[in-house]
Order: C-alpha cells, then sequence, then structure tokens
C-alpha cells in the first residue's frame, strides 16, 4: 500500500517533515530574525559557589554597541522559577523548595549560574561588554555529590535547606519487606551509581523574545518542548502576566530529550528585559554553554536487596537511593526520583513487597531533570542489574530466573502503586531470545576466548509507564499541572484537515504519525493533512511533548476531536441523504445510508458544512472543526527484553557491543519506521550512558571538568553494532489507539542489558563490580584490581 | 572569536615579512588556532593564511625519502599514492586523525608546529626519524619536540616541508581517548636505517621515544618482545580517561600490536 493512499495506519510513511530537515530548510529558533533585534548574552558564574559581594556595571555598560544590562538586582516584581511537581516526605513536611532566581541574587551556587543579561547590537559586542562585567566574588567551599552533600559539615547551599536536603520520600510497605527478608532463602544485594548526563541536544537552546508597545504584549520563540506549559509557568508563577500577553512559539526544535521541557531562567529574563529595551533579543547558547546551563540527567547512588525463596522467587525488594537535585529545582525534578522512579522498581515481576526511600539533595551543580526515560531507566537498571545478580547468585538462567517471576495475570496491582493494564513478558522475552540466537551464544563466546577477549550477554527486561498520566491520580501525588493533551481537528471546506496538536514534535515526527491517523480514520490522502504545533497562538492548548505521552495521549485527542468530527458528519450526511442519523455508516471516506449504495463523500459533507445551502441550520451549526481533551484513565506500559552481547579486550579494557536486540511492546504501532527509528535512537543513548557518557564536577572546586566534547563522550555510530529490532503487541486497553509510547524504551533497556553484559563477561576474571561508564580505563582497572 | 586581520602570503618570504610586520600568527589549516579564536582563548591580532604559498605544497619522492609540502592536508596524504606506495604506515596514520572535515583542512605542518601532546604526525616524525625543513634550516626530528606544545622553531620561523626515509616496514597504532579520539596513547614502530625506532604520543607532555622498546624490538621484532616491556607510570599523563599507570601499560600493547600490523 502506497504512502498516499487510505489506509495508511500501520504503515511505514516516509516523514513529511524531512525534506525540510533534509534539505536545510527547517525553522528553528536561531533561524528567526527580526527587525531592530539585539543580542543577548549571560555572565555566568564561574565558581561553584560564591557569595556575590558587588557588580559593576560601569565599564560594561559603556562598552560599544551596549543596550542594556540586567543582573537580579534589578528584576524585582520578578518572581522565581517554580517547581511543579511538590513531594511530600516521609516526616509529613513539604520538600524544601528553596528560591530558584532568574537571575542570581547575592549568590551563585553553580559553575554556569547565571549572574547577568547583556543586551548589545551584536553578538560579538554583546561578549565584549560581559568580559568588562566586574563581579567581586567571596569564594565559598563547594559540594558536588549528592550523599556528600548531607554529611555534617558539608557546605550549606539553601538557607531554606538545611543540611542541603530537599527531602527524604518513601514508597511501599516497609513492615511486609522486613517480613519477607526476615524468612528469605536467599538475599542478593547491590550498590549501583547511575551516572549523571549531559543531555546534548544538537540545537543547543535558544531565544528570542519581543515585546509589542501597542499590544502590550510579548512574543518568545523559544527551543522548547511545550510551549502552553513553558506560557503557563512563565505568567502565571514568575513574571504575573495574564496569559492572553505572552505568544510562546517551540518552531523547529532540534532535540530535547527531556531538557527543554522545563522554563530556565534565560529567556524568562529576556521576555521581561524585551519590554524594557523595547526591543527584539535574541539569545543561542552556544555548546559550551549547553554544557553547563541545560538541566542534567541521572545522578543517582543506590543500595538495593532482594530477598528470595529457595527456587529464585522473588519475595521483596528494598532500595535506598540519594538523588542530585542540583542547585536548584528545575521544574520537574523533584519527581524524577519519586513518582518515575520509585513506582517501576516492580519491573516485569511479582515481587509481592517493595519498600523504597529516596533522599534528594542540593550540590553546586546544574540542576537536574527528567532526561529520556526519567526515572524509568533508572528504576529500570536497580531492577535488571539486581536480578542479574540474583541469576548470578542462585546459579539460574538468566532467561529462567525472570520467567519465574514474571507477572502473567493483568490488570495486576503492584505494590507500588500502579496498576498494569496489559502486557505478555514471556513473548517479547521469547522473541528476544530467537532474534538474538541465544541458542548460538555459547558458540560465539567460545571464539571469543580463542581470540583472547572476553563475552557476555546480558539481559534487561524492562518496564515503563508512559502517557502521563491521569491528571487526578498526578495531582493526587503532588503535580501542579493538569496531564491531559488537546487537539483540534480543521477540517476545511475541500475535505483537506489541518490537525492542532498539544503535543510538540522535536524529533519524534508527529507531522506524519498524527497525520496517518487523520488520514486512515478519515479515509483521506495523507497529502491533504498537515500537523500544526508548537504555538500557543494557534493551538487551543496543549501539555507537550515527555514521557512519551505523544502517541497515546495527544494522539488520543485527535482520535476524539475525529470522533466529533465523524458524529457531526454524520447529522450532515443524514440530511443530504435524507435517511435518519442512526442509518449513516462511516467508513473508507464516505458516509452511506446503511445497506443501500446512496452515499457521500467525505469533502462533499465539509464542502456542506462551510456551503451550508442545503444544510440543517435550524439544528446544527455549519462549519466541521472540532477540538477535544484527553485525559487518560492509566498509564500505558510499554515493555520488552533487550539483550546485548559484549566483547572485551582485557589487554586494553575496550568493550565492544557486538549485538544489541530488543523485542518491545509498545501496543499497536502507526509508522513502523518511525517506531524503529525511535528504538536506535533511544538504545544509542542507553549504550552512551551504559560506555560512554560521564558528567564529571571536579568535587573540590566544583568544575565542571566535561564541559566539552574534548572530555564528554557522547555514542559515535562506529560505537554501535546494527541493532535487531522486533516487536510484539498487546494493545493498551484504555486508549482507541492501543498504543503505549515508544520514545524512551531504548534508553532505559539498554543501560541495564549493556551493564549485565559487561559483568557477564567480567565474571570470568572475578570482577564483581564496575560502574557506568565502563570504558576502557574503568574495565581495565576492575580486572587489574581483581587480579591482585 | 574577537577581531583580528587577516593577511594572506603568496611566497614563502611574503609570509615571512607579513608574520613580521604584523606581529600576528601563522594560520595553516586552522584546526586548533580558530577553534581556540573561537573559544575566545586565543587572541592574536593578527594572522597571515600560508594556504597559497607555493613552496609549502607537493608530495614528491626523493631519493630514499618521501618530502611533503608542510600544507598538504592530511586527506592528501592519506589519499596519496606515493604515500600510499612509499610509507603505507603514514597514509593510515593521516586517515585516521580526526574526521573528514578535520582532514580535509588541517595540515602537516601546522600539526607540528602545534605539536599538541595527543597529535598523531609528531609520533610519525619522531619514529621514522625525519628531518623538518624550515625557512631558515634543517631540524632533525629527534631535536625538533621540545615540550608541550614547545617545538624547536624560533620566532617567525616557518616549517616548509618534511622528509620522511622510507622504513623498512612500520605501523601506527592509535588507542582513541573515547570522548575527542586523540591519541590517548599512540605508538609508531618503525625499523629504519637507524634501527628500530619507537615513538608515542598522548601518554605525555609531549612526543617521545621510549627507548626500552628500541632495545627490545631492535633485538627481536614480534608482540612478545614487546609485551615483555614494562613501562615506568611516573611522568606520564594522569586525567579522567587514563591513569599513568594505565598508559604505561598501554604502551608495550599496542607497540605489540604495531609489530603485528607491521608485518
Amino acid at each position: 500500500m502506497g504512502a498516499n493512499e487510505p489506509g495508511v495506519i500501520g504503515q511505514s510513511v516516509r516523514r513529511k517533515e524531512d525534506l525540510r530537515f533534509i534539505t536545510g530548510a527547517g525553522q528553528f529558533t536561531d533561524d528567526v530574525n527580526m527587525v531592530r533585534q539585539t543580542q543577548g548574552v549571560f555572565l555566568r558564574s564561574p565558581h561553584a559557589h560564591a557569595t556575590i559581594r558587588s557588580i559593576d556595571l560601569a565599564k560594561a555598560k559603556a562598552a560599544p554597541g551596549v543596550v542594556a544590562i540586567f543582573t537580579g538586582a534589578d528584576l524585582t516584581g520578578v518572581n522565581g522559577l517554580p517547581c511543579g511537581w511538590l513531594i511530600t516526605g516521609t516526616d509529613g513536611k513539604p520538600m524544601n523548595e528553596p528560591p530558584h532566581p532568574v537571575l542570581a541574587q547575592g549568590k551563585v551556587r553553580y559553575v554556569g549560574d547565571q549572574v547577568a543579561l547583556v543586551i548589545a547590537e551584536t553578538l560579538h559586542q554583546a561578549k565584549d561588554a560581559a568580559e568588562l562585567i566586574d563581579v567581586d566574588y567571596e569564594v565559598l567551599p563547594a559540594v558536588v555529590n549528592c550523599v556528600d552533600a548531607l554529611k555534617p559539615g558539608a557546605p550549606q547551599i539553601h538557607e531554606q535547606a538545611p543540611g542541603n536536603k530537599c527531602y527524604t520520600w518513601a514508597l511501599g510497605d516497609k513492615a511486609a519487606v522486613d517480613a519477607a527478608f526476615a524468612k528469605a532463602a536467599h538475599i542478593s544485594k547491590l550498590d549501583i551509581v547511575n551516572n549523571r548526563l549531559v543531555p546534548n541536544a544538537i540545537e543547543p537552546r535558544c531565544a528570542l523574545a519581543s515585546y509589542d508597545r501597542a499590544a502590550d504584549s510579548y512574543t518568545l520563540y523559544v527551543s522548547n518542548q511545550n510551549p502552553h506549559v513553558e506560557r503557563l509557568l512563565m505568567t502565571a508563577f514568575v513574571l504575573g502576566l495574564p496569559e492572553t500577553k505572552v505568544r510562546v512559539i517551540a518552531p523547529d526544535v532540534g532535540g530535547g530529550f527531556g531538557s527543554k521541557i522545563y522554563l530556565y531562567g534565560e529567556e524568562t529574563a529576556m521576555v521581561w528585559a524585551s519590554k524594557r529595551v523595547n526591543r527584539p533579543i535574541k539569545w543561542a547558547a552556544d555548546r559550551s554553554e549547553a554544557f553547563v546551563s541545560d538541566a542534567h540527567g541521572r545522578d543517582h547512588v543506590t543500595h538495593a536487596e532482594l530477598a528470595m525463596d529457595k527456587d529464585g522467587k522473588f519475595l521483596a525488594l528494598r532500595v535506598v537511593t540519594n538523588a542530585n537535585m542540583g542547585a536548584y529545582l528545575s521544574t520537574f525534578a523533584s519527581c524524577i526520583p519519586t513518582i518515575l522512579y520509585a513506582t517501576l522498581l516492580a519491573g516485569q515481576y511479582t515481587t509481592p513487597a517493595i519498600y523504597v526511600e529516596v533522599t534528594a539533595s542540593f550540590t553546586n551543580t546544574a540542576p537536574v531533570d527528567a532526561y529520556r526515560g526519567a526515572g524509568r531507566p533508572e528504576a529500570t537498571f536497580v531492577v535488571e542489574r539486581m536480578v542479574h545478580q540474583a541469576a548470578v547468585d542462585m546459579k539460574l538462567p538468566q532467561d529462567e530466573i525472570r520467567r519465574r517471576n514474571f507477572i502473567r495475570t493483568f490488570p495486576y496491582a503492584t505494590p507500588v502503586a500502579l496498576t498494569y493494564d496489559i502486557g505478555n513478558y514471556d513473548a517479547t522475552l521469547d522473541g528476544a531470545n530467537e532474534l538474538a540466537d541465544v541458542k548460538g551464544y555459547a558458540a560465539r563466546k567460545a571464539d571469543s576466548e580463542k581470540r583472547g577477549k572476553l563475552r557476555g550477554i546480558g539481559y534487561a527486561s524492562y518496564i515503563e509507564a508512559c502517557g502521563l498520566a491521569p491528571s487526578n491520580v498526578a495531582g493526587a501525588l503532588g503535580a501542579r499541572a493538569g496531564l491531559f493533551e488537546a487537539g483540534e481537528v480543521r477540517v476545511n471546506p475541500t475535505g483537506s484537515v489541518t490537525v492542532f496538536t498539544g503535543s510538540h514534535s522535536h524529533g519524534q515526527g508527529h507531522e506524519t504519525t498524527f497525520a496517518q491517523i487523520v488520514a486512515g480514520r478519515l479515509g483521506i490522502d495523507i497529502a491533504n493533512v498537515e500537523v500544526v504545533h508548537g504555538d500557543t497562538g494557534r493551538i487551543p492548548f496543549g501539555m507537550g511533548t515527555y514521557g512519551s505521552r505523544s502517541l497515546s495521549v495527544g494522539g488520543t485527542a485527535i482520535v476524539k476531536a475525529l470522533d466529533k468530527v465523524i458524529a457531526k458528519g454524520k447529522k450532515i450526511a443524514a440530511h443530504l441523504l435524507e435517511a435518519a442519523e442512526g442509518d449513516i455508516e462511516f467508513k473508507d471516506g464516505k458516509f452511506t445510508v446503511a445497506g443501500t449504495d446512496r452515499s457521500k463523500a467525505f469533502a462533499e459533507i465539509s464542502l456542506a458544512a462551510y456551503v451550508p445551502h442545503n444544510y440543517p441550520l435550524d439544528k446544527l451549526e455549519p462549519g466541521l472543526d472540532e477540538t477535544a481533551f484527553y485525559d487518560p484513565t492509566n498509564f500505558t506500559y510499554p515493555a520488552g527484553t533487550h539483550i546485548a552481547e559484549v566483547e572485551i579486550d582485557p589487554d586494553t579494557g575496550v568493550v565492544e557491543v557486538k549485538a544489541f536486540t530488543a523485542v518491545d511492546d509498545f501496543g499497536n504501532i502507526i509508522n513502523p519506521m518511525i517506531v524503529e527509528g525511535q528504538v536506535h535512537g533511544g538504545v544509542a543513548q542507553g549504550i552512551g550512558q551504559a560506555l560512554l557518557e560521564h558528567c564529571v564536577y571536579d568535587p573540590e572546586s566544583g568544575q565542571l571538568l566535561t564541559g566539552s566534547y574534548m572530555d564528554y563522550a557522547m555514542p559515535r555510530a562506529d560505537d554501535l553494532p546494527s541493532f535487531k529490532v522486533g516487536t510484539r503487541v498487546t494493545p493498551c486497553t484504555h486508549n482507541p489507539l492501543g498504543a503505549k509510547g515508544c520514545g524512551e524504551a531504548g534508553a532505559i533497556g539498554a543501560p541495564a542489558a549493556i551493564m549485565n553484559a559487561v559483568h557477564d563477561a567480567l565474571s570470568a576474571v572475578g570482577v564483581t563490580r564496575i560502574d557506568m561508564p565502563a570504558s576502557p580505563h574503568r574495565v581495565w582497572q576492575a580486572i587489574q584490581s581483581a587480579r591482585a | 572569536m574577537y577581531s583580528f586581520d587577516m593577511h594572506k602570503a603568496t611566497s614563502l618570504d611574503n609570509a615571512a615579512a607579513l608574520l613580521a610586520q604584523s606581529g600576528g600568527k601563522a594560520l595553516a589549516g586552522g584546526q586548533s588556532l580558530i577553534a581556540a579564536m573561537k573559544l575566545r582563548l586565543a587572541q592574536p591580532g593578527a594572522l597571515v593564511d600560508l594556504s597559497a604559498v607555493p613552496e609549502m605544497k607537493g608530495i614528491r619522492k626523493e631519493g630514499d625519502a618521501i618530502v611533503i609540502g608542510a600544507m598538504t592536508r592530511h586527506a592528501e596524504v592519506a589519499s596519496s599514492k606515493v604515500v600510499k606506495d612509499a610509507i603505507p604506515s603514514l597514509a593510515a596514520l593521516a586517515e585516521g586523525i580526526g574526521d573528514r572535515q578535520v582532514r580535509n583542512m588541517g595540515t602537516l605542518g601546522g600539526a607540528l608546529a602545534n605539536n599538541d601532546p595527543a597529535a598523531c604526525y609528531p609520533a610519525a616524525v619522531l619514529a621514522l626519524n625525519a628531518t623538518v625543513h624550515t625557512n631558515k634550516r634543517q631540524i632533525a626530528a629527534d631535536a625538533f619536540f621540545k615540550g608541550m606544545y614547545e617545538t624547536a622553531l624560533a620566532d617567525g620561523e616557518l616549517i616548509t616541508s618534511v622528509s620522511f626515509p622510507i622504513p623498512k616496514k612500520a605501523a601506527y597504532v592509535k588507542f582513541v581517548q573515547p570522548a575527542s579520539r586523540f591519541a590517548l596513547v599512540g605508538v609508531f614502530v618503525a625499523q629504519t636505517g637507524s634501527g628500530v625506532r619507537v615513538a608515542v604520543t598522548g601518554a605525555a607532555s609531549s612526543v617521545f621515544r621510549a627507548k626500552a622498546l628500541e632495545d627490545a624490538l631492535g633485538k627481536a621484532f614480534n608482540n612478545d618482545a614487546a609485551r615483555a616491556v614494562k613501562m615506568e607510570a611516573s611522568g606520564l599523563n594522569s586525567d579522567l580517561h587514563g591513569s599513568a599507570a594505565y598508559r604505561a601499560h598501554l604502551i608495550p600493547v599496542l607497540a605489540g600490536r604495531a609489530v603485528l600490523a607491521a608485518g
């Protein structure tokens, strides 16, 4: 079936957006320019922790081309940046929520903290002027590690957070877990670090803020994943403006991975300043700036224990985690190591009792927030490393211990607050075993040994909660925002369709996938469907793109709007065909009187709606334009099994990924090619975390040691094998598409699969623990230590 | 980047004159200098572009040596039939520098004059016992590399070409730093007319010859002989990507692999 024929759901339709991206015709924020535009540059703190004694702007203000310079002292009437999720601690108190100023107020708390906004005619003039600002800092001791930050005598970062603690929070039945451990036949234990990552979207953050004096309104172009949330937080919480006065446009966006969900100080200061200077202000982060100022990801330290009976059946899981919040609470920072982490610790298993305690602390590092997977990769890493260790301890095959513990009855209520609606974990495990040719592994291992190499195989049977989620459930858990999605389907007179979606596409291919849904449901040519996203001025509302929610929530909102379009179309058709509304069927783009050959094409109905000469005007409004808001009744639960095979050179410590297999259950799939691309990208990121990427701050000075690609290792094509991917389908039970989401699965499953394979390989030389990233140096050191 | 004046030299003498007049820096391929300028870490008042200087161009065989002009791009060395036929290890080294864009701009002379501690070319020059020709004199490889980013070049002295004696056999093995893909350790092993020479880059503040490996491989040119050598860690670099002990361990491992690759 060709791409331009109806019935395109489930087809690998080529991406509509690729022509403009491949030919360099995309319109990113930095491609947008305005008359009388100025250039902004942020002066950033060179220190991890310091009191600002004074700021002397005299020389800088006198520099050529300078329009204005603003510091924190100028931002009177501007509130701090809000955190969107309130976590209540085990002590019953709300989390410590220190102010998060738009520009530093008297103190800087991490290297890169923004101190001043310099606005000049040109970028170079702004940079020159920024160098002339004389800030008198009193440098204070810094702490960068989330465990060190809690120790007595650690430098105090915020007055409002004694001991640098944000919260200690817990989930699960502690007494039940203690009781299960008391009667366990075996207990496996594990200490792990989930390494801190820098998101590294290909397009660094960028903003263009302007003010229209005549309308007293602002327009902000910004590289962002959820423009309506950006507008809501900025207007209602920080600047005290009505939403109507700020239009936020997120045009083409070059990747986000979570880092562009948040409201940052930069664009907030720029919107505020655009009125003061009455000129547009452009700022584009350079890569060095992105490294220090984007919200980072992960950064957990965890101890876990698993109680089992004599057959390897899981009885209870106990997890204690320390999480790094960075210097300030970013927009969703607080919920990542709690709501999106602890709730996933059941994995695919029937573990009856789970207790998890999480302590979040402040450090002198960039804020930490959601990064592709957001809590779920951390949870999967704990569970699947733990299961691997349990299998080793119990001398059971890796697939066998998983099978002994799989959930097989649905719906299944876990001991950590979720109810899985559907899944088939045997199917994805069996599928992965087959695709990865696990039967042939022994021969491949023998071949590696002949060549002096250590071979290992690792499994990760992950689960994630996507679709984020029912608003009322999230609200009960502390969310300060709704988690629905909005979609508008505007049928034009000739039957072409414009879709306005609150989901934002920054690499996911929504313009194609959503068009497929519309074309498939309406039976029209996909070329007649345009998808519009990323503009608060055009789209009814939106909560944006994160948590693999675009299809299951945003796509469903479109389906609900399509249902309304079809329902209204039936009314119009009934009138035109002089039949009862109940007798009208809609199929393959035609409204037909059931049991007859009398029908009206979709375009005839749309034309009648806009040229209502023969139309039931007494009963029905003209026009064919419907909007729906969809709030899901549950999370969706994509799951699957990933199998990694690695070969290690003991002479150098190099880990080579020989094979990576992912068999996933994403529910129903609209565009298999796009799904496969999402899996590939996610797996590449997951392998990056496992083997290469590591954000390191100097423990003494708090300087970022991996502040460029000279020291921060990104995965490259030649670091990766050709992935083998497959899918199994159990359709989601609670959305009409049956879709679960696929955007994060690769990044969730891959780190555990790779590290399990690394541990399996290194077990031959006596290595029992190695943390991510398993760099050649670390692997070599681990081998030396084991041999010593 | 700060503003600066740009001059384009038309001849070797013109380049020297422009450098003297402007007090600026010579611009070869710019793969280190321009990057540093963009980060505002270097602030030359003027640049003198050497790309049109005819005396710095060309690859030719002269007797038992291959002579490569200082402004020859890495990609040209990598694809040169003259180089591939005579010293395939040198062509392979050039093919492994940076990425395609870097190889299309970066030059032999620029790499040597910069003497980055993790650069590849210094290892080839030192192991192959090459001679560096400048607008003033000839400098033997053993006298050229002085320390981190330091060479024997005087102010205003420009490399014009490098003469590489053709070895009996040679190979370069680079172990990349995972992020930058510069050499964490790179070892160039060559059997030359004056015996086995082993040059190591990436491991210390500047490229150096590993005498213990040269002695061992002089006696028996094989992997086992290389592997039997223990290198001292003291004086070697230690950073996020590798301790001095790790680098010391890698040197004989890579030397052995280079011997195997040399055939």
